[in-house]
C-alpha cells in the first residue's frame, strides 16, 4: 500500500462527518445522537462532527421505523451522500420496526430502503452504544473491516451514478 | 520585485505559512469554543485531516457547465485569498506598491462574492438562501470596513498599505481598528454574525451542494481567509518605524492569534442575531464608530 493510500485511510479514520436522518423516529434516539456532542461523552475529539448537509457527510445515520412517507427521502438522501459512505442504523425501529411492526404506514426496516452496515440496537440505545457503533462504521469507512456483505471500501472512491435530486 | 511579488504570494505570508497557519487557526477556534463548553474538542491535527479526507471523496456528478463552475469559484476564492495575503503590509518598511489598498479591498470583496454566486449556482434552495444572507450582509459589514480603511487611507495620505501601516495618528487608527474588529467575526462567520452560513438553521447555508474535493476547497479558502483578515487587523494595529522583522513578525502572528483567541470567546458567549440585529450592529455602531474615525481624519489633515 503506498504512503498516500494509508494516509487517505488515516484521514477517514480520523474525520468521520455524520449526517442524521430522522426516518419517522420518536426522537429518543435523536436526543441520544446528540447527548453525544455533549461535554460528558464530547464525540469531537475523534474528529466526528455533526453536518448539515448529506453532500458533507460519510456516515449516513437513520433513526426511525421508516415509514411510507419519509422512504423516498432517505433514499434520496442515500444517493446524495458521496462514496464512500457507511450508513448507521440508529434503535431498534431501523433494525426490526420495533413496536410499530405490522403497521400499514411502516415501510421497514431499515434494510429493505438501502443497505445497513451497522446496526446499533436499543429502544433507545445508550450513547456508548451509538459511540461504538460509530466506531465500527469508522472502521468500515477506513477499510480496516469489511462491511456485512464481506466487500471492502476501497481507498479510490467508485463513482455513483444514482446521485439524488439536486 | 517579480521575485518578491512571488515569494509573498507562495511563501510568506502567502501559501506555505497561510495553509498551516489556517490550519491552525481553525484548530484553536475550534478547540477553545470545546474547552469553553467543558469539552475536550478536537485534536492537533483535525482541520489538515478534515481536507485530505475531503480530497479522496467522490466528485459529484454534474453537467459539464455546472461542474466547471462550481469548481471555478472555490478556485477563486483561493486566489483572492492568497491576493489579499500577498498585500499584508506585514513588513511595511519594504513598500510594495502605491495604490495596494485599492486593489486589496478589490480582492477581499470577491470571496464572499464567489461564495454567493456558489450558493446560486448550486441551484439548491438552501443554497440560495445561504447566498443571500451572505450578501445582504456584506451590504451591512462593508460599510463600516471601507469607512474605517477610508479614515486610515484619508489619515495617511495615501493608498499604499505600508504608508497607512506605518504612520502612527493613533487618533483616527483606534477607532478605525474597533470598526474593522466588529467585521472580522462576520467574514469569518462566527458567531454572533453566523448568519451566512447558520448550521443546521438552513443546512450548510451556501455550500449546501459542495461535497468532496469541491468542498474541500471551500475549506482550504475558508482557512486561508482566517490568516488574511487577522493578518490585515494585526498588520495594521503595530504602527511602529524600525523594528527588526523578526520582531515583526512575531508582533503579527501573536496579534492574529490573539484575535483568535477573542472571536472564539466572543463566539462560544453569544448567540446567532437576526439579520435586522446585524444590521443595526453595523450601520449604527460600526459605522458610527467608522465615520468618527473618518471625520477626526478629515480634520487632522
Amino acid at each position: 500500500m503506498s504512503v498516500l493510500d494509508s494516509l487517505v485511510r488515516t484521514a477517514r479514520r480520523r474525520s468521520p462527518w455524520l449526517y442524521h436522518v430522522n426516518a419517522g423516529s420518536c426522537n429518543g434516539c435523536d436526543i441520544e445522537l446528540v447527548a453525544c456532542l455533549t461535554p460528558r461523552y464530547d464525540v469531537e475529539q475523534l474528529g466526528i462532527r455533526l453536518e448539515a448537509s448529506p453532500r458533507h457527510a460519510d456516515i449516513l445515520v437513520v433513526s426511525g421505523p421508516v415509514t411510507r412517507t419519509t422512504a423516498a427521502a432517505v433514499q434520496t438522501v442515500y444517493a446524495q451522500v458521496p462514496n464512500p459512505k457507511v450508513v448507521v442504523a440508529l434503535g431498534s425501529c431501523p433494525a426490526s420496526c420495533n413496536v410499530f411492526a405490522g403497521s400499514p404506514t411502516i415501510v421497514g426496516p431499515l434494510d429493505r430502503i438501502i443497505p445497513v452496515d451497522v446496526f446499533v440496537p436499543g429502544c433507545p440505545p445508550r450513547p456508548d452504544a451509538i459511540i461504538g457503533g460509530i466506531a465500527e462504521a469508522i472502521a468500515i469507512l477506513a477499510g480496516d473491516k469489511p462491511r456485512p456483505d464481506g466487500t471492502m471500501v476501497p481507498v479510490r472512491p467508485t463513482l455513483s451514478n444514482a446521485e439524488g435530486e439536486r | 520585485m517579480v521575485v518578491r511579488g512571488l515569494v509573498s504570494l507562495l511563501i510568506f505570508p502567502g501559501a506555505l505559512f497561510a495553509v498551516p497557519m489556517g490550519w491552525f487557526m481553525v484548530w484553536l477556534q475550534r478547540r477553545l469554543n470545546a474547552r469553553l463548553q467543558g469539552r475536550i474538542g478536537p485534536p492537533f491535527y483535525q482541520p489538515f485531516f478534515d481536507f485530505i479526507k475531503l480530497l479522496a471523496k467522490e466528485r459529484v456528478t454534474r453537467s459539464r457547465l455546472q461542474g466547471l463552475v462550481l469548481t471555478a469559484l472555490p478556485v477563486l476564492a483561493v486566489g483572492a485569498t492568497l491576493g489579499v495575503l500577498a498585500l499584508l503590509p506585514v513588513f511595511p518598511e519594504h513598500a510594495k506598491f502605491s495604490g495596494d489598498l485599492v486593489l486589496l479591498v478589490g480582492l477581499i470583496e470577491v470571496i464572499p462574492l464567489a461564495a454567493v454566486l456558489a450558493g446560486f449556482a448550486s441551484r439548491s434552495l438552501y443554497g440560495g438562501l445561504g447566498a443571500t444572507r451572505e450578501a445582504l450582509l456584506g451590504l451591512m459589514y462593508n460599510l463600516p470596513f471601507l469607512a474605517a480603511l477610508g479614515a486610515l487611507s484619508v489619515g495617511a495620505g495615501s493608498f499604499s498599505l505600508s504608508e497607512i501601516a506605518l504612520k502612527p495618528m493613533w487618533a483616527v487608527r483606534i477607532p478605525a481598528l474597533i470598526a474593522l474588529a466588529l467585521c472580522i467575526p462576520v467574514k469569518l462567520h462566527m458567531n454572533p454574525f453566523s448568519i451566512a452560513n447558520a448550521e443546521q438553521e438552513i443546512y450548510a447555508g451556501a455550500t449546501t451542494e459542495y461535497g468532496g474535493p469541491r468542498l474541500a476547497i471551500w475549506e482550504l479558502a475558508h482557512d486561508m481567509e482566517w490568516v488574511a483578515v487577522t493578518g490585515l487587523w494585526a498588520s495594521l494595529a503595530f504602527p511602529v518605524p524600525h523594528v527588526a522583522l523578526v520582531v515583526r513578525l512575531l508582533v503579527f502572528v501573536a496579534i492574529s492569534l490573539a484575535l483568535v483567541v477573542l472571536l472564539s470567546i466572543v463566539g462560544a458567549a453569544t448567540a446567532r442575531l437576526k439579520l435586522a440585529q446585524a444590521a443595526r450592529v453595523f450601520w449604527q455602531w460600526g459605522f458610527g464608530i467608522g465615520l468618527i474615525a473618518f471625520i477626526i481624519a478629515v480634520l487632522a489633515r
